[in-house]
């Protein structure tokens, strides 16, 4: 039960990050306290790149509910890349791929 | 007193044996008892002055420095002595948050209590279990006489206590509306405003609600993000998701709740489950939705309630009987 988070890009108005490992109940928290600050930016256009994350259970997608509503909140936007087909489904379920911005490729993301 | 009387007299007594024979049997008594020492609570400092004092009663001669050393000792644990003591203080408070645990799980119980309903014609079975203390699983029957059997079940994002408070709201916000009951899209479109005002930014709820209507025998249901149950057509032999697109409660206050239906015949089946079922992680991955109607199908001639305690047993074992999600299933099946 590991998480790896990376900021990889961090300018005035864009912040790209790579996650890798389990978003689960465990490691949550972690992603909250790393990812939670940057709600509170005005105009942030924040990418997370999921490619490397090979577990998400509904805890995560509370984490990145809550960042999403930040953002929008202050002007901003929340952008989720490479999804795996598992990754996807959730959202799907969930109903949250009509209203967030998510691509399973990871074009436009992080480089 | 007379007890610190005869733990100086014990410590003496295995010093003197130790010095003189170096057996590994004092090295037990030694042992022996730190044990004693620490189930009496007593700090480590005073373990230093039995030390001092055995040594004056077995060797008075002994230069001044070396007594003078003891002092420094005894200086240098205090510190462990107060770690010593605050973990002593931790393990009362553990246990006044596990007794008051005990009884919030037991009121979470009595709160949110629902019986299954015993329907002529419609047979249900119900289990869920918490992975911790604290449910954030939830299922409610209501039954309205011949019209209906409503169902809800509901999965709290976020887990333990947190959740499971959430969730008395929304039984008690489930109640207040019995006029809407009918109405799965209207009973979800209200639950999903009361969500949006009331909780925690990054607290959300899944929902699948469905209303099967007695006399013509059809599921009406709509889904809040539920993970989609299944429906199992006797006549065909197959499993269809109950597939309910809908927004999770508590994101957008304007989500709107689309209301399916399904005809149902004697001997099908609704299958409706929360994540912790499909999300169930085993060595070698996740269960997909695949497996668990191999596991349904094992058991399809047992009666809903047996078929849904022989899953979670099946579940659990591929787990090692470690639940890593709360985990709620119902089958209803029509009879006649």
């Amino acid at each position: 039960m590991n998480i790896n988070i990376n900021i990889t890009k961090q300018t005035e108005d864009t912040v790209h990050v790579a996650i890798a490992g389990e978003i689960d109940a465990f490691t949550a928290p972690k992603l909250r306290e790393e990812l939670g600050s940057f709600s509170q930016k005005e105009n942030l256009n924040l990418v997370a790149n999921l490619s490397e994350v090979n577990y998400m259970d509904s805890t995560g997608i509370g984490v990145f509910v809550g960042l999403f509503k930040g953002l929008k909140a202050n002007g901003g936007h929340l952008k989720l890349v490479g999804l795996s087909d598992r990754l996807k489904r959730l959202f799907d379920i969930t109903g949250l791929a009509e209203i967030m911005d998510i691509n399973p490729e990871v074009k436009g993301g992080v480089e | 007193m007379d007890f610190s009387k005869t733990m100086e007299e014990k410590y003496i007594d295995i010093l003197k044996q130790f010095m003189e024979s170096q057996s590994e049997q004092s090295l037990y008594a030694g042992q022996q008892f730190s044990r004693l020492a620490l189930e009496q609570k007593i700090p480590p400092e005073e373990i230093v002055n039995l030390q001092k004092s055995a040594m004056q009663k077995l060797m008075p001669d002994l230069p001044d420095e070396v007594w003078h050393s003891y002092d420094i000792l005894l200086e240098v644990m205090t510190a462990y002595g107060f770690a010593f003591r605050e973990y002593q203080s931790l393990i009362d408070t553990q246990k006044e948050f596990k007794n008051e645990m005990e009884i919030a799980s037991s009121v979470q119980e009595t709160l949110l209590g629902t019986s299954v309903p015993t329907v002529d014609g419609l047979e249900i079975g119900a289990i869920s279990v918490p992975a911790k203390q604290m449910n954030g699983d939830y299922f409610h029957f209501v039954h309205d006489g011949d019209h209906s059997v409503n169902v809800a079940i509901a999965d709290v994002i976020g887990k333990g206590i947190p959740a499971a408070l959430c969730m008395s709201m929304i039984k008690y916000a489930m109640d207040s509306l019995p006029e809407y009951r009918k109405d799965p899209s209207a009973v979800l479109g209200s639950l999903n405003r009361v969500v949006e005002q009331n909780v925690d930014d990054s607290m959300f709820i899944t929902m699948f609600y469905g209303m099967y209507e007695l006399k013509k025998h059809i599921l009406h249901f709509a889904s809040a993000g539920h993970e989609p149950g299944f429906f199992y057509s006797e006549r065909l032999g197959e499993f269809l998701d109950l597939e309910a697109r809908g927004l999770l409660l508590g994101v957008d206050k304007g989500a709107s709740y689309k209301r399916y239906e399904q005809q149902v015949e004697i001997g099908d089946m609704i299958i409706l489950m929360s994540d912790g079922v499909t999300e169930c992680r085993t060595d070698e991955g996740f269960i997909e939705r695949e497996t668990l109607i191999s596991f349904i199908n094992n058991y399809i001639t047992l009666p809903p309630q047996e078929i849904v305690n022989k899953i979670f047993r099946d579940l659990e074992k591929l787990q090692h009987f470690q639940l890593r999600d709360d985990f709620t299933l119902i089958i209803m099946k029509r009879t006649k």
